[in-house]
């Protein structure tokens, strides 16, 4: 095949283009899927969760995450009546595999809290990454690009849950995705899938059909350490003030 | 768990932040107090610490030029580090790194260096053969003037930059000290002070630093030390101290007296896991007593060989109260859980890339890069009078 100079410039931007489209790879497994019509979140509800694990196991299935360490995991709080303030907790491998048998107490109360990233809307993890390879999507889920990631773990002092690790094989931070390769494709994540009491709801709030809107008028509903100001999306219905 | 009492959230257990994050703060704060002591002589006109103006420089262009290893090794992907540079994350206290690093290394210190050694540089060149005159031309960057006019440009200059450099110090370090005090999440690091702690008890480790290595390379060179000199060093270290003791004592009865949801955990910490480090090193061992032993030379008469044996106690002294200042923010800050309610353990490494070796090594290497800037630039202040009679020609 002969070029001339002029089919040569030609080619060569076209070429370059196409490239970078089959770089880029599928824009979006999910087709139908507008970024701008979803705001995500998660309803914990406490009174309901009893502390089975699923929810940690099903995470740690679906995502691969390396023994002794957490995307999700789950407390029990034994919070006494002459101590409100400082609870004893603990979660044995984060609650993977249930809890020991409780012993009975009288002036004080047991209750599980599942804990996971709270795809804060002012997280404090996306302003602290040097790159930015911590960000916030339009749809309010807090995602790690893993490739750009350097391994800092800034990120994982200025998150105040505990939420983030440094993954011990890849080397760059990790957390709950809020199962974005599931909630795309209109699934919810596999812990709400594997929650037999229904103690964790994906919630959407720009979904105006979204049972979390009756739900927050009529539950006392909070986010966890208020004060940190990181407009926290996990939404904890009968959250003790005990807890951290 | 092992190590762990209370509770931790199970992420937490394991130190991300290891002994390297400890050396980086102490490395780079000596460079910034190098640095102030070197300004000392040309824009605050302390005359008597001029012999050690160009030792000063030397030693904070080493260890800045270390500065950035232990952060390097520390990254779970290194090679992705310069993203930093091409791609920083503008909210980010850490993507001004490079770019301070840069600035201070490129626009202040080697600048300001090449200003002070150009003549030397081109003396050295025009007298040597070969290589080394290769070498030293490379260096000159081509100038060979060193009439009194352009020496006269030269100090000007050196001037501007030293005091362009003296804020660049304070931002290298105040930096630093940012990154933890930014953190609102943890209670141990977050506090405004924490800037200025970093800064001036990066002067302090700084002038120690140079009035050790002052006084040991000019007993090597079997010089007589300038006594009038350390005694001024002594004198502003002994009382940039006091500023720095202060400030932190500050922080830690603020601390106390507001006794917030934190303090149960900081308390207990400092009580037991930090006892060592933080009471006994660095409050008592490596501050009260270098204190003492500084403000007894100011209202006392010893002769010099005493003070000078004084001076290096007190100044190493102070280099274990900055080290160990170091490692209770950057470790102490992790030892506690953001739960307020357990403690975990570092369990550091001997001979792993963020273990006790590496990090001795770290510390060790300006040393070892001092030693050959001093060879290639001398910087006593004997040699340089000795080559100044040369200046006032123009290479032919």
């Amino acid at each position: 095949m002969n070029l001339n100079r002029r089919q040569f410039l030609v080619l060569v931007p076209v070429a370059a283009a196409a490239w970078q489209y089959v770089l880029a790879g599928t824009p979006q497994d999910a087709p139908n899927y507008q970024l701008t019509e979803h705001w995500w979140g998660m309803l914990l509800d406490i009174t309901k969760c009893i502390g089975c694990g699923n929810c940690v196991r099903a995470c740690q299935a679906e995502n691969d995450v390396p023994d002794e360490y957490f995307r999700t995991w789950v407390e029990r709080y034994l919070r006494t009546d002459w101590n409100l303030t400082t609870p004893e907790v603990i979660s044995p491998d984060g609650g993977k595999e249930g809890f020991p048998a409780a012993e009975e107490v009288k002036n004080g109360m047991y209750f599980f809290v599942p804990k996971m990233c709270n795809h804060c809307a002012d997280s404090p993890c996306t302003q602290v990454c040097p790159v930015g390879a911590t960000f916030i999507t339009p749809d309010g889920v807090v995602l790690i690009d893993q490739t750009y990631c350097l391994g800092c773990a800034y990120c994982v002092q200025a998150c105040p849950y505990g939420c983030r690790y440094i993954h011990p094989t890849k080397h760059v931070a990790d957390k709950c995705t809020l199962c974005y390769h599931r909630i795309t494709k209109g699934l919810t994540t596999a812990c709400c899938e594997n929650c037999p009491t229904g103690a964790r709801q994906l919630v959407d709030l720009k979904n105006p059909n979204d049972p979390i809107h009756a739900f927050l008028k009529t539950h006392d509903v909070h986010v966890l350490k208020p004060e940190m100001a990181t407009g926290a999306k996990a939404f904890y219905n009968g959250l003790d003030g005990s807890v951290r | 768990m092992g190590g762990v009492e209370g509770y931790m959230y199970p992420n937490e257990i394991n130190l991300y932040w290891s002994v390297l994050i400890v050396v980086y703060p102490y490395v780079t704060g000596l460079v910034a107090g190098a640095f102030i002591l070197a300004s000392l002589v040309r824009i605050f006109n302390v005359r008597e610490v001029a012999p050690t103006y160009r030792l000063a420089l030397l030693t904070a262009l080493a260890f800045l030029i270390v500065a950035p290893l232990p952060l390097l090794l520390h990254l779970g992907h290194p090679e992705r580090s310069f993203e930093m540079y091409f791609t920083p994350h503008d909210t980010s206290a850490m993507a001004m790194f490079g770019y301070v690093y840069i600035w201070y290394l490129m626009a202040v210190l080697l600048f300001e260096i090449w200003l002070d050694f150009r003549q030397d540089i081109i003396l050295t060149a025009r007298s040597s053969k070969g290589l080394k005159r290769t070498f030293y031309f490379l260096l000159s960057l081509g100038s060979n003037n060193t009439s009194e006019h352009s020496l006269a440009i030269d100090e000007r200059a050196g001037w501007i930059v030293t005091l362009i450099g003296i804020p660049s110090a304070f931002l290298l370090h105040g930096y630093v000290g940012f990154i933890f005090g930014s953190i609102k999440a943890n209670p141990w690091w977050s506090s405004p002070l924490m800037p200025v702690v970093f800064i001036f008890s990066a002067m302090v480790s700084g002038i120690a630093l140079v009035l050790l290595v002052y006084m040991f390379t000019t007993r090597v060179r079997r010089r007589e030390i300038d006594m009038p000199c350390v005694d001024t060093i002594a004198k502003y270290l002994f009382y940039i101290f006091i500023i720095d003791f202060v400030l932190e004592m500050l922080d830690l009865v603020h601390r106390i007296y507001v006794a917030d949801e934190s303090f149960r955990s900081i308390s207990f910490m400092v009580h037991t896991k930090l006892y060592f480090s933080q009471i006994v090193l660095q409050i008592y061992i490596g501050t009260l007593a270098p204190l003492l032993l500084l403000g007894i030379v100011q209202v006392t008469r010893f002769s010099p060989a005493v003070r000078k044996a004084i001076y290096v106690v007190s100044a190493a002294l102070v280099e274990v109260a900055v080290l160990s200042m170091r490692w209770n923010v950057v470790i102490g800050g992790q030892l506690f859980s953001k739960s307020f309610l357990g403690y975990t353990t570092y369990k550091i490494g001997l001979i792993t890339h963020e273990g006790v070796l590496m990090s001795i090594f770290l510390t060790l290497l300006p040393l070892g890069i001092l030693w050959i800037l001093v060879k290639i630039l001398p910087p006593w202040p004997d040699l340089k009078r000795g080559m100044n009679h040369a200046a006032g020609t123009t290479m032919p």
